[in-house]
Formats: C-alpha cells, structure tokens, sequence
C-alpha cells in the first residue's frame, strides 16, 4: 500500500477509534437517541390508541422515530472538534481532509446501528404480530443508516460553522433526507404487513436508497474539504 | 527546505469585515531563527500567526511560509508546522497519552515511534504519571505543557507559539521553554506580552501597532 493511503487509512482508524472511545467513556449521545426512540414509540402508541401497526403506518412510524433520534447524534457530532480544536488539529495535519468526513460518517453508521439494536426490537414489541420482518428489515435499515450518515456528517459540518447551528442542522437535513425516507418506509411497507412479510418492489426501493448514499457520499467527499476552509 | 528565507511578508493585510486586523506587515525571517511579535491587545499579533499556519486567509499581500505560497498552497505546510494557540486543541476526554498518540497519527508516524516519542515528552514536562487521566481533570497549566508536547510531538519545522507562557508556574515554564526553544533547523515565531522574555531569545522582534 502506498504511504500516503496508509497514512490516511490509519488517521481514518485513529478519529474513528477517537469518536467511539470519547461515546463509551461519556455516553453523551447514544442513551440519549435510545430514550427518545422508546418514548416516540410510547407517544405514537398512545397518540394512535393501537396496539399493533402494519403496512405503511407501521414502516412510517419506525424510518420517521429512527430518523429524528439520528438528529439527536447529527446535532453533537462535532461538537468537540469546534469546542476542543479538532478542526485546527487536522487542518495542521498531512492528510485528506475527507478521512474526518470518512470517519465521521463512519461513527454516526455505527451509533444508529446500535441504536437499532435497541429501538427496532422495542418497536416489535410495542406494534408488531410477530419478529418475522426484522430479518429482512436489516439491509434496508442499513442503507438508510449510511445515507442519514452521510448527508448528516455533511449539514452537521456546515451547521457547526453557523451560529444557528441547533436549528440550521434539522432545518437543512430534513428536506434532504425525504427521498430517504420516502425509499427507506417504500421497502419496509411490504415487509411489515398484516400477513407476513412480502417482497414488492423491494429490490427497486433498496437500489432507489443505494443511489442516495452514493450520491450523497459523492458529494461529501467532492465538498468536504471547502467546508473546513476559512 | 531551499535556501530562501523562512517567512516571507510582504503588505500582508488581513480584515475582520470593516475592521482591519492587520494592516501591511513586512517581514522576513532566516530558517532556524526565532521572530519575537510584540504588541498590545488587538494588534493582530494571533491574527498573523494563524495566517502562517494556514488557518487564516489573509485579506491582501503575499504571504511565503517554508516556501509555500498563502492561501494558494496552504497544503504544502501541513504536517511541517507546531503550533500553539490560545486553546490547547486536546480533547478534554482524553487522556494526554490518547491525545498526543492521535496527533501522531495524523502527522503519519509509526505507533511504535510514537509511542516513544509520547512518553519520553510526558516525561520531560513532568505528566508521565497522569498520562492516562483524562485532560478535563487538568489544570490549564497542566493542559498547557501536554500541549507543548503535542506542538513539538512531530519535530516540526515552524514552531509557531501564541503566549506559551499561558498558565505555566515558574517551574513549567523552565521545563516548557527548553522544549519549545531553539532547536537545528526550527524556526520559531514567539507572540508574547512578557517583551523581555521574548526579545531574550529572538533573532529578530516585530513590533505589531
């Protein structure tokens, strides 16, 4: 491997590993997306007096409650690096600038999915018949994982230069994650139905959500850099 | 580097909206000497010194650090510079030994190197034994020397130090200043409100209105 793409993969390693190790030793966002998970699910239980969902309404009620819970992470992802001088320490560093997008992405792809381990089984227990969908539910859970990572490392990235940063990110993150949720529930309907999962049109959604992420990847790495500017 | 000088300035300018922040400053330093910048507040003395880091756009002039051109190839210095500012730029929940080892590994040294550069610094300013407490439980002078260590941690070619002096006791700044001093082939770029201290080991002073 050359040394530059050794140097970047392991600075990659060296801010993933930071975000995680900063996460477990504070626990400043996982608990936090985990309770408003729960209590959206306990909110929407009451607010729609049903005990079990499917079809449409159910997959609306899972992507929209995972969704505003990911803005809770959105919303602190750099809040070290503009508190602590994270962003001088790898403007004055020899790499990529893009290896903190990579990680970045990386670090919120990993704190939604944990968040799943949690909220997604909740959500079975609360709505659903049976646990037959959460086999299926898992590719596009992840996809939609990396596009929210993606385009949220990126809003989160301009919201931090901005003094309105606390409204600016679900201000400019929510409608640009509406084909994502518009796919991500698209190919969880059929799999929550009232009779057992079913596969309509389930292959299109999950190539419709991987077009999002490559497309949102693409741009975060073609733009990235110009944020980090003066 | 080639033969040139170090730093270059020539009508450097640099303004916050209206208000101008520096106002042509010329200036050149020889590699491996050390400039003094002298001024009272808001004279744009840390201005200057995040326009050589390549944090800050200037406004206007030419600007040649290490024989790269501002802002135009800011690129060509990453890695090359240590620099101390104001804030420390450590993060608070980690530990000095975490800290320094991920500065380390974004200037793309060897963990095994670093390891050893990392405890040997530790040791030369004194935190050897609270190199794995977290820095939130430091004292700002105590933040300041894991700092100090973090500035030279990859032998840089430009140190540039805003008031290191910051928050440092007697002792600590003894122990700090041989770290940050003179060093074959570091130039350095000092900006301090103690003038004798300063002009005692400067090559050269800016004087900065």
């Amino acid at each position: 491997m050359r040394t530059g793409m050794r140097t970047s993969v392991d600075a990659y390693l060296a801010l993933l590993g930071k975000d995680l190790r900063v996460e477990l030793r504070t626990l400043r966002s996982l608990p936090a997306m985990a309770l408003f998970a729960i209590t959206t699910f306990v909110i929407f239980r009451f607010a729609l007096d049903r005990t079990d969902l499917e079809g449409g309404l159910a997959a609306g009620v899972l992507v929209t409650t995972l969704l505003f819970a990911a803005i809770l992470a959105i919303n602190r992802l750099f809040v070290a690096e503009r508190d602590e001088g994270g962003f001088e320490l790898i403007r004055l560093s020899p790499i990529d600038r893009t290896v903190l997008f990579a990680s970045k992405a990386s670090a919120l792809f990993i704190y939604l999915c944990a968040l799943e381990l949690v909220a997604v089984p909740v959500f079975a227990l609360f709505f659903l018949d049976s646990g037959a969908a959460m086999g299926p539910l898992i590719p596009v859970l992840a996809l939609a994982n990396v596009g929210i990572a993606v385009t949220g490392t990126l809003i989160s990235t301009i919201a931090t230069m901005s003094t309105a940063r606390d409204l600016l990110a679900p201000l400019i993150l929510l409608p640009l994650l509406v084909p994502l949720v518009i796919a991500a529930s698209g190919a969880s309907e059929p799999l929550l139905r009232a009779g057992g999962p079913e596969y309509e049109d389930f292959g299109r959604w999950l190539g419709v959500l991987g077009l999002y992420d490559s497309v949102f990847a693409l741009v975060g790495y073609a733009v990235f850099d110009f944020l980090l500017e003066d | 580097m080639g033969d040139g000088p170090a730093i270059r300035l020539e009508g450097l300018t640099r303004d916050f909206g209206d208000r101008p922040a520096l106002a042509g400053v010329d200036l050149e330093l020889g590699s491996g000497k050390t400039l003094a910048v002298l001024g009272p507040n808001g004279s744009g003395k840390t201005t200057l010194l995040r326009i050589l880091a390549g944090l800050l756009r200037p406004t206007g002039g030419e600007a040649v650090v290490l024989g790269a051109g501002l802002p135009g190839e800011t690129w060509k210095l990453r890695g090359r510079i240590g620099f101390l500012g104001h804030e420390p730029l450590l993060y608070r929940d980690l530990s000095p030994d975490e800290n320094l080892m991920l500065a380390a590994r974004l200037h793309g040294l060897g963990r095994e190197r670093a390891a050893g550069r990392i405890a040997e610094l530790l040791e030369r300013v004194g935190l050897s034994h609270r190199s794995r407490d977290r820095v939130a439980e430091f004292s700002a002078g105590m933040a300041q020397r894991v700092a100090a260590c973090r500035a030279v941690l990859h032998d840089p070619e430009l140190l540039l130090l805003d008031e290191p002096d910051s928050h440092l006791d007697p002792t600590a700044r003894e122990v700090v200043g041989e770290l940050l001093g003179p060093a074959p082939g570091r130039t350095r770029v000092i900006v301090s409100h103690q003038r004798e201290r300063a002009l005692a080991g400067a090559d050269a002073a800016l004087e900065l209105a």
